[in-house]
């Protein structure tokens, strides 16, 4: 079975971002940008059903700008076999919003057919939380969101997948038939770090490129940006010297009890 | 303008979070139906009929929609769209399921987890895990819309809207429900309660959760954790809160052994008042906490349990 990998170039999640003064953006100027933590798992996923012998070949696929190659060679030097750039620069600067990597990434999915596609649930610039769920609902293929556990359950011919997803309330549990697309929760797994021969390695492997245009995608989108502004700030309190003193300035003075 | 709420419903109750969403429709402004889709929601169709501010009430009742899977609750939503010209869902776990569904179907961008209506189609929403606020506007004919709970306030109970039946049934060859493990507990939900008390790396072992839920007796508060006390095994992940598990904003907050890390305050920056309590002074929780103890939360929580 192929295993599809979609990942997003993001800012790297210690990094405390600033808001550039014209209220237009984030400042992302030389600021430290790393492979989204979700789908650091996503690939991770993918690798360990490789070497579990469930999956033959692990494809990891960006949509981005050029930069976003930096992403694909860690996944390939992770383990993915090869990979394939959406690359955007030729019809914009700006990020792609989560509807138009849907649908790059579902012509990608219909040319490549894999067996599963896996991503993160949540990118962690946008928050967004939508291109696993849009790229099923264009593929249709079956969905499981939030996965904590992920088991390819072989038995009787017919393959299918066990997903545990994390819910409000607890854990639920689905079956979905193959193909399917999975988006990962935090506690799938714990990602490993490359190792320097890898990444070495990686340099050699496939790295194909694609564009929209190729694709007959517009990236264009029904949704604006018009202002980005600093959370209101909190404002840092006191230091109370005692649980007597916290308990009287909570009743006293937040009335908060 | 009219507006389509997906009912969030739990335990064949209807869950507090829908007539927080019912409150942002309002502040769109126009009709508002509300959807209630599941398996013998009879009852949970009456209490969103009494949601105020509410015009009519659709209830799809059947067995496909038993379990809030994706691919038929969505199929259902794609089949009601074209009367509205906005969807909104809570940002639970169901609604981050099955909304981004209903847009690409639509072929319109979702607009995730507002925490603001400025206008008919312009929102506020948290990006970079509440770091930055992004104003954004959306051009498409259908607004497809998450609400963050606890940015509205609920709407009261007293309406009587009518209730119609939905006869739609989407087939679902596609995925199919296998089981759950859902948490019991006596406690308020985390998202709703006044009060809650977390705990996180600091407690050491699920164990010692017992010394906050002594502290959660006397004030009648939900109990919490940050994503290193989850991941550790202490307790289940259901009670993670932060930029990737629960967001909430009660009136008063108290973080326990947790460092602060702009993942878990994107979860609870919002309280009213927040407490820390935590044997290092530098600890960036202090930053944002209104009261500051710093102190062994061994010593601290059982003297604290004992002079509420
Ligand atoms: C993509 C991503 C998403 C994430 N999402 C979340 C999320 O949703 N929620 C979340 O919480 N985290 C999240 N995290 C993790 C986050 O970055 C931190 O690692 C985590 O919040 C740390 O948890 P902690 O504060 O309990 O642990 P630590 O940072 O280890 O802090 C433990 C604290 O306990 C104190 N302490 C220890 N012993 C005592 C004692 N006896 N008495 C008093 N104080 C004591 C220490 O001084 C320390 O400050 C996410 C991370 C990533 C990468
Ligand atoms: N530009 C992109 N290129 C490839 N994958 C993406 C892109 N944007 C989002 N994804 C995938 O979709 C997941 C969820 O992103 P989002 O819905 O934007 O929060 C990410 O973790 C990625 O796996």
């Amino acid at each position: 079975m192929k295993v599809l990998v979609a990942l997003k170039r993001v800012i790297d999640y210690n990094v405390k971002i600033r808001v550039k003064p014209d209220h237009s953006d984030v400042d992302l100027t030389n600021v430290k940008m790393a492979m989204n933590p979700f789908c650091e798992i996503a690939v991770e996923e993918a690798v360990r059903l490789k070497e579990a012998g469930v999956a033959t070949e692990v494809v990891a696929v960006t949509v981005g700008p050029k930069a976003a190659q930096e992403q694909l060679r860690t996944a390939l030097a992770l383990g993915a076999d090869r990979a394939i750039h959406v690359d955007t620069s030729v019809q914009t600067d700006a990020p792609v919003e989560s509807l138009a990597a849907a649908k790059l990434l579902a012509k990608v999915v219909d040319a490549e057919q894999p067996g599963l596609t896996i991503l993160g649930k949540q990118a962690i610039d946008s928050d967004n939380n939508q291109v696993g769920q849009m790229l099923a609902a264009l593929t249709g293929r079956p969905q499981g969101t939030f996965a904590s556990e992920v088991v390819v359950d072989g038995g009787t011919g017919e393959e299918r997948l066990k997903v545990t997803r994390e819910i409000d309330g607890g854990l639920q549990t689905v079956a979905l038939p193959l193909p399917a697309i999975v988006t990962t929760d935090l506690r799938l797994n714990e990602p490993r770090y490359a190792k320097l021969p890898d990444i070495m390695k990686a340099k050699k492997k496939p790295l194909d490129t694609q564009t929209p245009d190729e694709l007959g995608v517009s990236v264009s989108s029904g949704l604006k940006r018009i202002r980005v502004e600093p959370p209101a700030e909190r404002q840092g309190g006191v230091k109370v010297g005692s649980v007597d003193e916290l308990v009287d300035k909570l009743k006293n003075e937040a009335q908060a009890l | 303008m009219s507006i389509l709420v997906l009912a969030e419903h739990h335990d064949g109750q209807l869950a507090e979070a829908t007539a927080h969403v019912v409150a942002a429709a309002q502040q769109i402004g126009g009709d508002i139906d509300v959807l209630v889709a599941g398996e013998n929601v009879g009852t949970i169709a009456e209490a969103a009929a009494r949601l105020d501010g509410v015009t009519k009430v659709r209830v799809a009742d059947h067995a496909v929609y038993a379990h809030q899977l994706a691919e038929p609750l969505g199929g259902l939503l794609v089949s009601l769209a074209d009367d509205y010209s906005h969807v909104l869902a809570a940002a639970s776990t169901t609604g981050k399921n099955v909304m981004p569904r209903l847009a690409a179907l639509k072929d319109v961008s979702q607009i995730s987890e507002i925490i603001a209506v400025e206008s008919a189609d312009t929102f506020k929403r948290p990006i970079y895990a509440g770091n930055a606020i992004a104003t954004v506007q959306s051009e498409d004919a259908l607004k497809v819309i998450t609400v963050r709970a606890t940015a509205f306030d609920a709407v009261g109970e007293g309406a009587d809207a009518g209730v119609e039946a939905v006869d739609t049934v989407v087939d679902n060859a596609l995925s199919s429900f296998v089981g759950e493990q859902l948490a019991q507990s006596d406690r308020p939900e985390l998202g709703a309660a006044k009060v809650v008390i977390s705990g996180g790396r600091g407690m050491g072992n699920g164990e010692n959760f017992k010394l906050l839920e002594g502290v959660a007796d006397k004030l009648g508060a939900a109990i919490g954790a940050s994503r290193a006390a989850v991941d550790a095994g202490f307790v289940p992940n259901d009670m993670q809160v932060g930029q990737t598990g629960k967001i909430v904003a009660p009136e008063l907050y108290i973080a326990v052994g947790i460092s602060g890390a702009i993942q878990h305050l994107a979860g609870m920056k919002d309280s009213r008042v927040i407490v820390a309590i935590n044997k290092d002074e530098e600890a960036p929780i202090f930053q944002v906490a209104d009261y500051g103890l710093v102190a062994n939360l061994f010593e601290a929580l059982p003297e604290l349990e004992q002079k509420l």
